[in-house]
């Protein structure tokens, strides 16, 4: 499904030259849940980024579902983070302004569904998560559990192949950590492949698959704790 | 989508009120000032009779001091004499024609206790009100016959039938003027050309006359010009108004309507005959310098439009790029202050092309709100204009908004707000989706 092979990503200035990722090379399986860890400045964004077609990558190349992402326009790149990936981030990403509903409606407005459906698929989404009765509430009314909530049933709407998910629970208490990790495993079990960074060993675990990055690369010398949990998955 | 993002521009508007009221009002402002100056300059470079404008023709004959030019360094008089427009005119050789004059007549309404009163009044010819496609309300202009009968007729303006009838049908009524009972042969009807084309040598922007009456009375009963008159030799002294009536100065304005380019031609024949003629007499001693001007072109010869007021328009439309550059740095300033919604919408599937359009559509909302705001700061521009020059009754004509101008007022500001909004959107739809999203 995603597959990556000597991926590199240099940030230049006037004066530096920052090589975020060298040769990085991944593959991940339809149905796949894996976590990306690493320590900070690994790349491990960069490497999120790359992978969900928000920054274009510097060398190597990229096969999303068999398409050489790097042959794509705009338009084509768009539609395609439009329709086979959702996104959740750290800080929940809502758009303060709009309510529940508007939210979660727009990436499927750049989809070009009907009314209707856009209407179907918001409910339905918002219900799964649990948040039905709170449609119309504005982000800043519901705690930071609930706005991440928000954020996974917006990127659930479009029925996304994959969801890609950069530390998600970075601003949540360990309750409502564990809460939106059942959500992702419940996703992952419903057939979306998840791909989720975090620098926290213990949440890396609730993966099925984990990688290390270090120096921009997928390392072998993982830490001990997160060796362990590979030798359990 | 459209509507999608009329309301995505509501709730940015909404959200950013101080920004987005401070980008109305420079665009308000700037599009206020440019108006103010582009209705006065445009109403004074209107042509009222542009459906005519290729048949009716302004007569000059050079009859002036073959030492000094009338108008360096070779411009024609702009009249002509009373022996030329009578000649010009008897000769009858174009499809219609006219002469004219400025002069003016004591109103003696009926009733014991009405007080006399001086009117505005043009002697003229039977030809003016249909060459110049003179509305009328009652009756009619007089006959051609009292070109030369000179018949007591004449026509009243709507304004002046008002005032001495009630807006009556006056047709037939006897009005006297200067002690002389006239017949009423016409009401006009609302006619208020800007600028008054017919006669620009005497203030092309003042009310037109309130009565008019036949030209060979007012030559017969000596009625006096009450506009300019220029003379390059001098007349006989003791002579007298024949004297006058044979000198060389020009005071008359003469008009003739032709219906295409050959009968044009053959006018212009007949003037360049005309005037070798009246050389085998002693007259027109300079080089043959007769011309035919349209309405359009005659005003433009003239400069009715001041070069003040275009000097003004250039300082009008820099002071509105002042305003928009100002509304660029608020662009840029919100632009930058979205970023992070901008780079999620992007994330979420948005193509450049749609946050585009999204952008623009909000831009044109702001030149929407800017141009309502700029027709309202125009209206008290032109009003500020009005009492500034309140002494001189003509500036009322030349502060009038249309609602062509207001159109233009808001279309201009649409444009202004896209224009301005053009960089700061380029910019934002190229930002890095990933550069603003882990933001906290």
């Amino acid at each position: 499904m995603l597959n990556m092979k000597n991926v590199s990503k240099i940030y230049r200035t006037d004066t530096v030259e920052t090589h975020a990722l060298r040769e990085f090379s991944l593959t991940v399986e339809e149905g796949e849940f894996v976590s990306v860890t690493g320590p900070s400045g690994s790349g491990k964004t960069t490497f999120l980024n790359i992978a969900g077609l928000l920054e274009d990558l510097s060398d190597g190349t990229y096969e999303l579902d068999g398409r050489d992402i790097s042959k794509l326009n705009d338009k084509e790149r768009s539609r395609v983070r439009n329709e086979k990936i959702g996104f959740i981030f750290q800080s929940f990403n809502l758009i303060p302004e709009l309510n529940i509903f508007d939210n979660v409606d727009v990436p499927l407005r750049y989809r070009g569904f009907n009314a209707a459906e856009r209407k179907r698929r918001i409910e339905q989404s918002i219900e799964m998560v649990g948040l039905g009765s709170r449609m119309q509430h504005l982000p800043a009314q519901l705690s930071g559990g609930q706005q991440q909530r928000v954020a996974i049933a917006r990127a659930l709407a479009g029925e996304p192949r994959f969801l890609l998910a950069d530390e998600p629970t970075g601003n949540l208490d360990s309750q409502m950590a564990d809460s939106v990790l059942d959500l992702l495993a419940e996703i992952n079990a419903a057939g979306t492949t998840i791909i989720m960074v975090t620098h926290e060993l213990g949440l890396a675990d609730r993966a099925r698959r984990n990688i290390f990055v270090r120096d921009g690369q997928v390392s072998d010398n993982a830490p001990e704790l997160h060796l362990a949990s590979m030798a359990a998955g | 989508m459209f509507r999608y993002y009329l309301k995505l521009g509501t709730l940015s508007i909404r959200a950013n009120p101080m920004l987005s009221a401070l980008m109305v009002a420079a665009i308000a402002v700037g599009i206020g000032a440019c108006m103010t100056i582009f209705t006065v300059r445009h109403v004074m470079s209107g042509n009222p009779i542009e459906s005519k404008n290729d048949q009716l023709y302004h007569v000059q004959v050079d009859n002036w001091n073959p030492d000094d030019p009338y108008d360096e360094p070779d411009g024609a008089p702009v009249q002509v004499t009373y022996v030329d427009a009578k000649a010009l005119f008897d000769a009858g050789r174009a499809f219609r024609q006219t002469t004219s004059f400025k002069t003016s007549r004591v109103v003696q309404p009926d009733g014991e206790d009405a007080r006399p009163y001086q009117e505005d009044a043009r002697a003229t010819t039977a030809d003016f009100f249909p060459m110049f496609e003179v509305p009328f309300l009652y009756g009619a202009a007089w006959d051609r016959s009292s070109d030369e009968t000179q018949d007591h007729v004449v026509v009243l303006s709507r304004e002046l039938n008002e005032k001495l009838y009630g807006g009556e049908d006056s047709v037939g009524r006897t009005l006297m003027l200067n002690d002389a009972a006239y017949r009423v042969s016409g009401v006009l009807d609302t006619w208020n050309p800007v600028p008054k084309y017919y006669d620009v040598n005497n203030n092309p922007f003042e009310a037109p006359a309130q009565l008019f009456l036949p030209f060979s009375l007012a030559i017969a009963s000596g009625f006096d010009n009450n506009g300019n008159t220029s003379c390059w030799k001098p007349i006989e002294e003791g002579s007298g108004r024949e004297g006058f009536l044979a000198s060389e100065c020009i005071w008359i304005q003469m008009w003739v309507e032709l219906q295409n380019a050959s009968a044009k031609q053959d006018y212009m024949d007949f003037l360049n005959a005309y005037v070798e003629e009246q050389k085998l007499l002693g007259r027109f001693p300079r080089p043959l310098n007769n011309h035919l001007r349209t309405p359009e072109e005659w005003m433009k010869y003239n400069e009715v439009v001041d070069e003040d007021v275009d000097v003004l328009l250039g300082l009008a439309i820099l002071f509105l790029v002042v305003c928009l550059l100002n509304t660029i740095g608020l662009l840029l300033a919100k632009a930058m202050r979205r970023a992070k919604d901008t780079s999620l919408r992007r994330a979420l599937g948005a193509s450049r092309a749609e946050l585009f359009k999204q952008h623009v559509i909000e831009a044109g909302m702001i030149g929407v709100a800017g141009g309502a705001l700029g027709v309202v700061m125009t209206w008290f521009g032109l009003r500020g204009i009005e009492n500034i020059f309140i002494e001189y009754e003509f500036i009322q004509h030349l502060v009038r908004m249309d609602w062509s101008m207001v159109a233009l007022a808001v279309v201009l500001a649409i444009a202004s707000a896209l224009g301005a909004a053009l960089y700061p959107t380029w910019r934002t739809c190229n930002i890095t989706p990933a550069s603003h999203l882990r933001l906290q």
